[in-house]
């Protein structure tokens, strides 16, 4: 079974296994060092859970089925706060409800992997279609001033590589990190090409510890632009964990200029390493006169429809965000530049079109987005460049 | 000799933001002195605590705390306990935590039968906040949300929490401390949930306009509605109705405790056992 089992072929140092996407984000858990998963099932991410059930006890790790979505984060971010890598999944929804343990975690800086397998809203919406619909939730689901960072995954291997990568990355900016899925990914089934578990091993990025005198220990009293340093419970460096505004210690103050320290730091430990956080792909961008723009699944149709487009004489390009947030802002900005002709393609009314809009420091973006449920196909990204450029 | 509470407390954090007579501070004392009588080392102790005058709780032991979100505290140490089953795990909160936001939590916690002691610092009112209705707040009594009377029938916590599946279920109030704290070791003795429904005083945000001013009058008319098991058992049906029974009140040593069970999935996993039945479950342990 699995990415570990049977079924893998070594092929010129990768692993090669025919995997839907929430088994891959389950099995890269595992193997990036998750030994914990609260949950709660919804539509389209149940996979995750139950595949994580199976393969978490086989390395001594928890899985859970919590009473419902919010008991699902807490308890990941309790097994978190002990010093567990931990995990939860879900769906647009179950995100609504878990959104203000969501802000427990940024303001504790608890780190916590939420897969997202996002699927038609708002409300009940259409749970078994695809959509890309949290897009904007990923960037503020909770009140309040933080910095999110989100990851999209595109292709079924991207389900198992930025779900290791938002493993390390929540270790190293102490915060909550969306893997974001859709239910086009998480279902599909296909081959995906993987890098070896001794890869993924070796490239673990542990979580900083404090190895001095525990009169020493000042887990939130950091540096301005780095997170917090959370030791592991029980371990004799006793501190306190709080959603409040808190000292260096933990623990509650309302001292005006701990608290503003607090919340810029929030942000800076992010916006002063967005270069260990950004990534992108760009697909024959380099001669390309029209920018097609898309994330998710709905890349692999934007994909398609570039190489179609140049068979027709169209020299389209594409460029997608792997980290949707914080957005590609130098390289968007960049290319707003470059190109006359951009066109955003997303499943949802435009949420990422704004941002494009703002990075670009431009208005004319042209946009195709569909909320109907169904994924896009290539020709409708063609007869769409071909209308409107 | 005096008993000691510094080396257990965080003496910068003194004095409390309880209010002067409340008896939050005697559950503290209480819960210290009986962590104290069992020799627990403070590494291994984390305490949970929610939102609300018990929520501050937790900042004020010396132990591995967690202060969360309203009414999530079982969820929060759910996580700590599972992912570190030899460690001790302490939820204080308060009845607004444990019985309405988070009512969900506290009965799926008590029927895992996980090995979490739920101390409940139990005033009748939200009092933080300043005097709304709480799922205990006796019918009649002004709350400022319902100024001419509370008409919402109340839960009696330790039925609940009976049968939701607490193996370990105990009240006791402030007015006899030295009961609370022997209760309290019991509770964090007991392997699996267990359950203390501490009875405190807020004379000041139920007290005051309830014509119980005083802290020791909050305080008579708790031992007012409440009354040993023994003596409860004996009354008559419609008397009960309107006494609070104190003590042990429900004690089952012979339910499996949730990370015992999880250590059966992955025993199983692991290949040193087979499949769990019901026959897991039968035997009296």
């Amino acid at each position: 079974m699995g990415a570990g089992g049977e079924n893998v072929v070594i092929k010129d140092g990768k692993r090669e296994v025919v995997m839907a996407g929430n088994h891959l984000a389950a099995q890269a858990a595992v193997d990036v060092g998750c030994r914990f998963f609260g949950g709660y099932p919804i539509t389209p991410s149940t996979e995750v859970m139950e595949y994580i059930s199976d393969i978490l006890p086989e390395v001594g790790g928890t899985c859970i089925q919590m009473e419902d979505e919010i008991a699902g984060i807490a308890v990941a971010i309790g097994a978190s706060m002990s010093g567990v890598r931990s995990m939860t999944g879900t769906s647009g929804p179950g995100i609504s409800l878990k959104a203000e343990n969501l802000g427990l975690a940024q303001m504790a800086e608890v780190p916590l992997v939420v897969v997202n397998v996002m699927r038609g809203g708002p409300s009940t919406g259409l749970p078994t279609r695809v959509a890309q619909g949290d897009i904007a939730q990923a960037k503020n689901p909770s009140h309040g001033d933080y910095k999110s960072i989100a990851l999209c995954a595109g292709t079924l291997a991207e389900c198992y590589t930025e779900t290791v990568r938002a493993f390390n990355l929540a270790d190293r900016f102490m915060q909550p990190i969306f893997v974001l899925l859709d239910a086009t990914l998480g279902l599909m089934h296909a081959k995906a090409v993987l890098p070896t578990l001794e890869e993924v091993q070796a490239g673990i990025v542990p979580r900083k510890k404090f190895e001095g005198a525990p009169e020493d220990y000042r887990p939130y009293g950091v540096e301005q632009d780095e997170a917090a340093v959370l030791n592991p419970m029980f371990q004799g460096y006793r501190y306190h964990f709080t959603g409040l505004h808190h000292d260096a210690m933990g623990f509650p103050t309302e001292e005006i200029e701990t608290c503003r320290k607090l919340i810029d730091r929030l942000f800076n430990k992010v916006d002063a390493h967005r270069d260990e956080i950004e990534l992108n792909e760009e697909f024959m961008v380099d001669d390309a006169d029209v920018l097609l723009i898309g994330y998710g699944s709905a890349s692999l149709a934007v994909k398609e429809a570039v190489m179609r487009l140049r068979e027709q004489g169209i020299k389209a390009g594409m460029f997608r965000p792997i980290t949707i947030w914080p957005s590609p802002e130098e390289r968007l900005n960049e290319l707003g530049k470059q190109f006359k002709n951009v066109l955003s393609i997303e499943l949802n009314q435009g949420q990422y079109l704004e941002e494009i809009q703002r990075c670009m420091g431009r208005r004319d973006i042209q946009k195709l987005v569909k909320t109907n449920g169904r994924p896009f196909s290539p020709q409708d990204i063609i007869d769409t460049v071909k209308e409107v450029f | 000799m005096a008993f000691n509470y510094d080396g257990y407390l965080r003496m910068e954090k003194m004095p409390t933001l309880w209010c002067w007579g409340c008896g939050d501070g005697i559950v503290l004392k209480a819960f210290v002195r009986a962590v104290d009588s069992l020799g627990y080392n403070k590494d291994d102790v984390c305490v949970v605590s929610g939102i609300g005058c018990s929520g501050r709780f937790s900042s004020y032991v010396d132990f591995n705390t967690v202060h969360t979100t309203h009414g999530r505290t079982i969820a929060f140490a759910t996580g700590v306990k599972l992912a570190n089953p030899t460690k001790k795990v302490v939820v204080v909160t308060g009845d607004g935590d444990a019985f309405a936001i988070g009512g969900n939590h506290t009965i799926h916690g008590a029927r895992r039968n996980i090995d979490l002691t739920m101390i409940v610092i139990q005033n009748f009112i939200y009092g933080l906040t300043n005097s709304q209705t709480s799922p205990t707040t006796p019918q009649g009594m002004w709350t400022v949300t319902q100024k001419i009377g509370n008409i919402d029938p109340t839960f009696d916590a330790c039925k609940l929490l009976i049968a939701s599946g607490a193996t370990f279920v105990a009240r006791e109030s402030v007015t006899a401390p030295k009961k609370l704290e022997k209760i309290l070791k019991q509770a964090l003795e007991h392997k699996g949930f267990s359950y203390v429904d501490a009875l405190t005083n807020c004379h000041i945000n139920l007290g005051r306009k309830n014509k119980m001013v005083a802290a020791m009058d909050t305080l008579d008319w708790i031992d007012s509605i409440t009354t040993p098991k023994k003596k409860w058992d004996a009354l008559p049906e419609e008397e009960q109705m309107n006494l609070l029974p104190t003590g042990i009140i429900h004690h089952d040593d012979t339910k499996r405790e949730y990370c015992d069970a999880y250590q059966m999935v992955i025993d199983a996993h692991e290949g040193k056992r087979g499949k769990i039945t019901s026959a897991d479950f039968d035997k009296k342990i």
